[in-house]
């Protein structure tokens, strides 16, 4: 048993002498199609998949792809179990002040709110959101209750069963839900709201974010990563 | 899987069902099954193992190690089991990376802790961050146990604690009057004879690690409720097999499953009870004797 337990004590604390630190680790939410989701192979796919994947080939990094809930995404980039988020994740002051963000990958992304009554006054009305986004921020701020979901899957279900008015989330995500459910339609205008989309990094790290930054401005200079927008957002603006 | 499957949007239903459940998705949700199945068989013992420590700690003549036992259970049994697993996995992770950090970057400049950030060098990273995907699930696979086991070691110290003093005074003086050792009356008296009254508790504890599972995707372990939330919710076409929100149908299957784990531990225990009281003098143990007389 105490040799047992000496030689686990070594096995933690000696393995892997080996170098080649060159992988990083890609950390998404993988339940927020198009952006990134879980394709029915069980793999990582979407717009930051593709994304990603030409990144770190450019960067000539070697990438692996890891989820993690949406709800402690942050928390575990900051402890180091993974080394980027790309998770669809808006630059905003608030995560800025924890974390860094490379120069963003999509324009301002519009908002939308998709609901089943027609003309509904949003300022009086239930709204879902994911918890944690920037979406929840700006119901809490026009007035209306705010119902919070831990994945965006619920907070559109919410909207089925009468739980709640409506749902509000990045307009690429619900576009599909509301052409394929005919009760479903958008409520009012599109919002913009945040700084657009980009790639969060330790604030330590400051190598890794000069990597993808460099990396990202290839792609809008040789016009790929437009290409990729219109394949998976088709409804955003270009570059 | 199937040949048909290239293209599901022309299948009919049947066909179109016998390759939806054969997706990769779907075989990492049967596997999670069997991940739920692997963490219950190794977190029962080794939790059964850190309660009897802990009884055997808080009946000790040595004080520290008699604080040390009451310690654990009280502060264990009173903390919520979200928090510490939210606290365990992490604050272990961290320890060991410090550790490691010291050992074997002794000549590293910057501070740990910068800010929000944990920085260790790049050899500290446990699992390393080259290492492949399964080292990373089975490290934390295996801080889950470690978690699971400490919360419910706790528990398992009670039982066993009160079923060490449930066993007639009687019996440990007859031990003494024979001339046998503090230690030879515990071990041949006492942990015999005790394990038919923890048993009761013992079953109610193994209920509740059963249906604790979930618990473990704030791990990372991607667990079977995980799996039919994600395969339950709808998904437009952008997926290869659309369909609206079929979470229903999954917590039905995993409601079956429960039950059915439930109920076959529940004959499990029955037979074990029935074994350990047989020659006891317990009620139960007269009713077998006089069964077979």
């Amino acid at each position: 048993m105490k040799s047992l337990t000496l030689a686990s004590i070594v096995l933690v604390l000696g393995t892997g002498a080996a170098f080649a630190q060159d992988v990083v680790r890609m950390g998404t939410e993988g339940a927020y199609p198009p952006y990134n989701f879980i394709n029915d192979n069980g793999e990582i796919d979407g717009f930051e998949r593709e994304l990603g994947d030409e990144l770190c080939a450019r960067a000539e990094l070697t990438c692996e792809w890891v989820t993690n809930d949406w709800d402690s995404i942050i928390p575990n980039l900051v402890s180091g179990n993974y080394d980027t988020i790309i998770a669809g994740m808006s630059i905003t002051p608030e995560r800025d002040e924890v974390i860094d963000f490379t120069q963003p990958y999509t324009q301002p992304d519009p908002s939308a709110v998709v609901g089943m009554i027609d003309g509904l006054d949003l300022a009086g009305a239930v709204i879902a959101a994911q918890t944690g986004t920037i979406q929840a921020g700006y119901v809490a701020q026009i007035g209306a209750t705010l119902v919070e979901f831990s994945s965006p899957d619920e907070t559109v279900a919410a909207v089925r069963n009468g739980e709640v008015d409506a749902v509000i989330a990045d307009k690429e995500f619900l576009k599909p839900i509301v052409e394929e459910e005919a009760d479903m339609m958008f409520v009012g205008e599109d919002i913009l709201l945040g700084g657009g989309i980009g790639m969060g990094v330790r604030e330590s790290d400051p190598e890794l974010k000069a990597t993808f930054d460099a990396a990202i401005q290839t792609m809008k200079d040789d016009g790929t990563l437009n290409a990729l927008i219109s394949k998976w957002l088709p409804a955003s603006a270009l570059f | 899987m199937f040949s048909f499957c290239s293209d599901p949007s022309t299948l009919d239903q049947l066909p179109w069902m016998a390759c939806y459940l054969t997706t990769g998705k779907h075989m990492a949700f049967y596997t999670s099954f069997g991940t739920v199945l692997l963490l219950l068989a190794i977190t029962a013992p080794v939790a059964l193992l850190f309660g009897f420590g802990g009884a055997v700690a808080s009946r000790s003549h040595i004080a520290p190690l008699r604080w040390f036992g009451k310690g654990y259970t009280s502060m264990v049994r009173g903390i919520p089991d979200i928090a510490f697993f939210l606290f365990v996995p992490i604050a272990l992770d961290q320890g060991l990376e410090l550790l490691r950090h010291k050992l074997r970057c002794p000549d590293w400049d910057m501070p740990v802790r910068q800010g929000n950030d944990f920085v260790v060098c790049d050899l500290a990273k446990l699992p390393l961050s080259n290492a492949p995907q399964w080292v990373h699930e089975g490290y934390g696979f295996t801080t889950a146990i470690l978690a699971f086991a400490i919360v419910f070691g706790a528990f398992a110290a009670n039982v066993i604690q009160g079923a060490m003093t449930a066993v007639p005074r009687a019996q440990m003086e007859t031990a003494e009057a024979y001339g046998m050792s503090r230690r030879q009356s515990f071990w041949r008296i006492l942990v015999p004879q005790m394990w038919v009254y923890a048993l009761p508790g013992l079953s109610n504890l193994w209920q509740i690690l059963v249906k604790a599972t979930p618990l473990l995707f704030l791990l990372g372990v991607e667990d079977i409720v995980y799996w039919a939330r994600e395969l339950g919710g709808s998904k437009t076409s952008a997926f290869t097999y659309p369909h609206p929100d079929w979470r229903l149908y999954y917590f039905l299957f995993l409601l079956v499953f429960y039950l059915a784990l439930t109920q076959v531990s529940e004959m499990a225990f029955a037979r074990l009870t029935r074994k350990l009281s047989r020659g006891q003098a317990t009620a139960a143990g007269e009713a077998l004797r006089k069964a077979s007389a």
